[in-house]
């Protein structure tokens, strides 16, 4: 027995000296690696990761999790981060950590690949592929007349009790911020108290807002395009069907993934490497398209026919300055304020 | 009976080998507490008085305090007759049936929230898989019953050790003085219960107030919804406050618990504690004892499962899966284990020094492991950055950091089970070994220890079965390229592939039920059969 746990404490001592010893920090400074933090999901960019790997030889080294965790996770390290590059789900967190100063200047070979309203001004992100926020609704409950054509419509009495919304999801904040820069703050509290008293659900995210309309739970509801196609792909006949409200409308706003390489990076060639491999129309632009039924950021990437609005984006979507879009702060006062 | 024994072992020096380990979690445990102060110091009256005192906060209050109420309720309703049935009754099977009680435990919280909500509504799994339409659950009874179930194992499990300690002696000497089964059960059983209904009450009123996951899915807003919320908006300091707050209220529920185990002696009568323990036949009772106990087994286990086999009959399996699905086992496997040995190492001496030099200084030490619990994890995590880049940047990102950070944030789960074995293991035995010449650490290893082994069991699986669950801290500690189950079942899930995250989810369930029951095994079940 003393001989076991003499045995049992001498294993743990030699564990845990060659955990300290072989894993390390994560610095590499040898041009070949790269460190990635992605807010990303690994189910949806992990097979273009491991293609840039295999056609550069470069070592990406990747911390996955969730975009809010990792934005604080960055703020703590400082200038300590180990990271090169971030790829974030949302265009506010990257405005975040550029007005931070965590961002040093793309190279104009990059930022010149994108459209001007897919990347900062400041030139310390752009975005890799775009998401569009939809109205879905129940074919069965919501007849097609009867659709809202502006999300402004939506506080109408005849919707209380039958809406669902994400009010806290990074997604809706980013576009109740758009509103504001569009339509000014009066508005948007207008319509934020309007909705209030239609007494909308809420739910965590994107998701189980469509759940919710599929169980009958509500009617209509605020996500973003591509999880219907999710349960579509799943189950054809998923009672749920999605919609754009008139062309121009801010509920149509189409939202960004982007990225950025840190101040503190150690490898900035691979991780511009990096940046212009996800911006290449062939490869990258094309598999975010068909794999991950997102709209691309650069001319000549393929889209698939699924994509609602496809090809008339540029006419559906408002368009809307990105830099403007990290004011959460700002978006976050409204909403307390208004008691949301 | 003869319980006039000092209960402490008497002790000229002071226990340098208990203190210096028990001293060094201490300061793991105080130090996110720290980060904590320094961040909501940074705060502005203005932002006070505008962020955090409001009706708002208040209702948030009432909320999550309403809420962890009424789980324990539920829990200590439910799990003590599960225990008593389970331990004493002449139910058959009564192991399996222990061993479904135990499983909920592999189910991870957001993901039994998940499958109880999709088995409702019209278009729920219910109703397309079974062609019933089940109520759809939301709100605070949907939060009280998903959290009921995710938790009861808990309390299922610190009883059960509870009352396998129980001496019989005891109950036989209050049977003989004319008192009937039910007033042995409630003058005698009960109050003996009592420390493990307090281990099982902290851990799951913690669990209740940190919970995210399942009180957003269920949509009812508590306290640590809010904190979130803070997060992601970027707001470091305010979700500082409301962390503060939160461990502010879970202070309060320790102080409680120290008031009522104060002075608490439950050493067995005499040198019997290994006495075979009554069982009690049921007769015509067994059927609704069997109908409970499958009953919460149905919905705690067979519907989570039942829905990831749903899921899993429709991924395309293709020839990567294998791979990555191995190496995602193998980190979930290289965290959990070591910090379930870790967390249990440093329990031990921990427990053994507020029981057995008891000292305001010792208890306050015991107690204060608990902060590492009540503190919010993605606080916890974020503390331990600030400090490991300013103090040991080379632990950064490495698995040693991660499975320490585990083991100091789960160690109150490993501390309740120890706990309550050595309430009733009495020092005595401990006496005797040293009076036959045995040294410190011979009487230790000897005599000791196999009195802490069923509670140690207990432990090690409960802290094992956490970190597979575990999320935010494998989020922000996690090492690179560091992909374990929880964070690829929250991957697909949250990308609504439900497909894809049923092979990962299932690996946890089954492996984490392969270990619970393994650990089961191992129990002192079969003294009592």
């Amino acid at each position: 027995m003393l001989i076991g746990s003499a045995g049992v404490i001498i294993a743990l001592g030699v564990m845990v000296g060659a955990w300290v010893d072989g894993a390390g920090p994560a610095r590499a400074d040898d041009a070949e690696s790269l460190v990635l933090y992605c807010g990303r999901g690994q189910s949806l960019v992990g097979p273009l990761i491991e293609k840039f790997r295999a056609q550069t030889g470069i070592d990406v080294k990747v911390k996955y999790g969730g975009t809010t965790e990792l934005v604080a996770t960055l703020a703590e390290e400082r200038d300590r981060s180990p990271a090169d590059v971030f790829w974030a789900q949302d265009a506010a967190s990257l405005g975040q950590l550029s007005r931070d100063g965590r961002f040093s200047r793309l190279p104009d070979s990059i930022t010149g690949v994108v459209a001007e309203n897919f990347r900062s001004s400041s030139g310390t992100w752009v975005a890799t592929s775009g998401r569009a926020r939809v109205l879905a609704y129940s074919p069965s409950r919501v007849k097609a007349q009867d659709l809202p054509a502006s999300v402004f419509d939506l506080t109408d009495p005849k919707w209380k009790g039958r809406i669902g919304w994400a009010p806290t999801n990074a997604s809706f904040l980013a576009f109740v911020t758009a509103m504001r820069v569009e339509h000014g703050d009066d508005k948007t509290r207008q319509w934020l108290i309007g909705m209030k008293n239609n007494s909308p659900k809420a739910y965590p995210k994107n998701s189980p807002i469509i759940e919710a309309i599929a169980s009958g739970e509500i009617d209509l509801g605020l996500p973003n395009h591509y999880y219907l196609l999710r349960y579509r792909a799943m189950d054809p006949n998923y009672p749920v069907a999605q919609t754009f409200f008139r062309d121009g409308d801010i509920g149509n706003l189409l939202l960004v993934s982007g990225v950025g390489v840190l101040k503190t990076a150690l490898n900035k060639d691979a991780a511009h490497k990096f940046i212009e491999f996800l911006l290449s129309p062939d490869t990258a632009q094309s598999f975010l398209a068909s794999e991950d039924m997102e709209y691309p950021v650069v001319r000549g990437a393929a889209v698939p026919e699924q994509l609602p609005g496809k090809g008339a984006m540029e006419r559906v979507t408002p368009r809307i300055d990105l830099d403007k879009l990290s004011d959460l702060e700002g978006t976050r006062k409204l909403m307390s304020e208004v008691g949301l | 009976m003869t319980t006039l024994a000092a209960y402490p072992v008497p002790h000229r020096r002071r226990p340098w080998h208990l203190w210096v380990p028990a001293g060094v979690c201490l300061g793991g445990m105080l130090l996110p507490l720290v980060y904590l102060l320094i961040r909501a110091s940074e705060a502005d009256v203005g932002f006070l008085r505008n962020e955090i005192l409001r009706p708002r906060t208040l209702v948030l209050l009432l909320n999550t305090l309403g809420l962890a109420a009424s789980v324990l309720a539920t829990v200590t309703v439910v799990g003590v007759p599960m225990a008593w049935l389970t331990t004493r009754s002449d139910l058959k099977a009564r192991r399996l049936l222990t061993l479904l009680a135990v499983l909920p435990l592999a189910v991870p919280g957001y993901l039994m929230a998940y499958t109880l909500l999709a088995a409702g509504g019209p278009y729920g799994t219910g109703q397309r898989l079974l062609g019933i339409q089940l109520p759809r659950l939301t709100g605070f009874w949907g939060a009280l019953l998903a959290l009921s179930l995710y938790n009861l194992p808990y309390m299922f499990l610190n009883l059960r050790v509870a009352m396998q300690r129980i001496d019989p002696a005891l109950e036989e000497v209050a049977r003989s003085l004319g008192h009937s089964p039910m007033q042995v059960f409630w003058r005698v059983t009960v109050p003996r219960l009592r420390p493990a209904l307090w281990a099982g009450t902290l851990l799951i009123g913690l669990h209740v107030i940190g919970d995210f996951g399942v009180v957003s899915l269920l949509r009812f807003e508590t306290f640590s919804f809010a904190l979130y919320k803070q997060v992601e908006a970027g707001d470091r300091i305010g979700a500082a406050w409301l962390g503060l707050i939160l461990i502010a209220l879970t202070s309060g529920l320790l102080l409680v618990e120290l008031r009522f185990l104060r002075g608490l002696r439950l050493d067995p009568a005499g040198m019997a504690s290994a006495r075979v323990q009554r069982v009690v036949r049921l007769g015509h009772w067994a059927w609704p004892a069997y109908t409970l106990l499958l009953a919460i087994a149905f919905v705690s286990l067979v519907v989570p499962l039942g829905t990831m086999i749903y899921w899993f009959g429709q991924a395309d399996v293709d020839g990567n899966l294998l791979g990555r699905w191995a190496r995602s086992l193998g980190d979930s496997v290289s965290a959990s284990i070591p910090a379930a040995v870790l967390a249990c190492l440093a329990a031990i001496p921990i427990c053994y020094l507020a029981r057995r030099y008891p000292s305001p200084a010792s208890r306050g030490v015991e107690q204060a492991m608990y902060l590492g619990y009540a503190t919010p994890a993605l606080a916890f995590a974020l503390g331990l950055v600030f400090f490991s880049l300013r103090a040991a940047p080379f632990l950064y990102q490495t698995l040693a950091l991660l499975v320490v950070a585990y083991a100091l944030h789960f160690l109150a789960e490993a501390l309740g089970p120890l706990r309550t074995a050595l309430f009733v293991a009495t020092p005595r035995m401990e006496e005797a070994s040293r009076s036959l010449g045995h040294g410190r650490l011979s009487t230790f290893v000897r005599v000791t220890l196999p009195l802490l082994r069923p509670g140690m069991i207990v432990s090690l699986a409960l802290v094992f079965l956490s970190v597979m669950k575990e999320l935010p801290i494998a989020f922000i500690l996690a090492p690179l390229d560091f992909h374990p189950l929880s964070l690829k079942v929250w991957d697909y899930t949250n990308e609504a592939l439900y497909a894809q995250a049923a092979p990962y989810a299932l690996t946890i369930l089954l492996l984490s039920a392969g270990f619970v029951g393994l650990l089961l095994m191992q129990g002192p079940e079969e003294r009592s059969t």
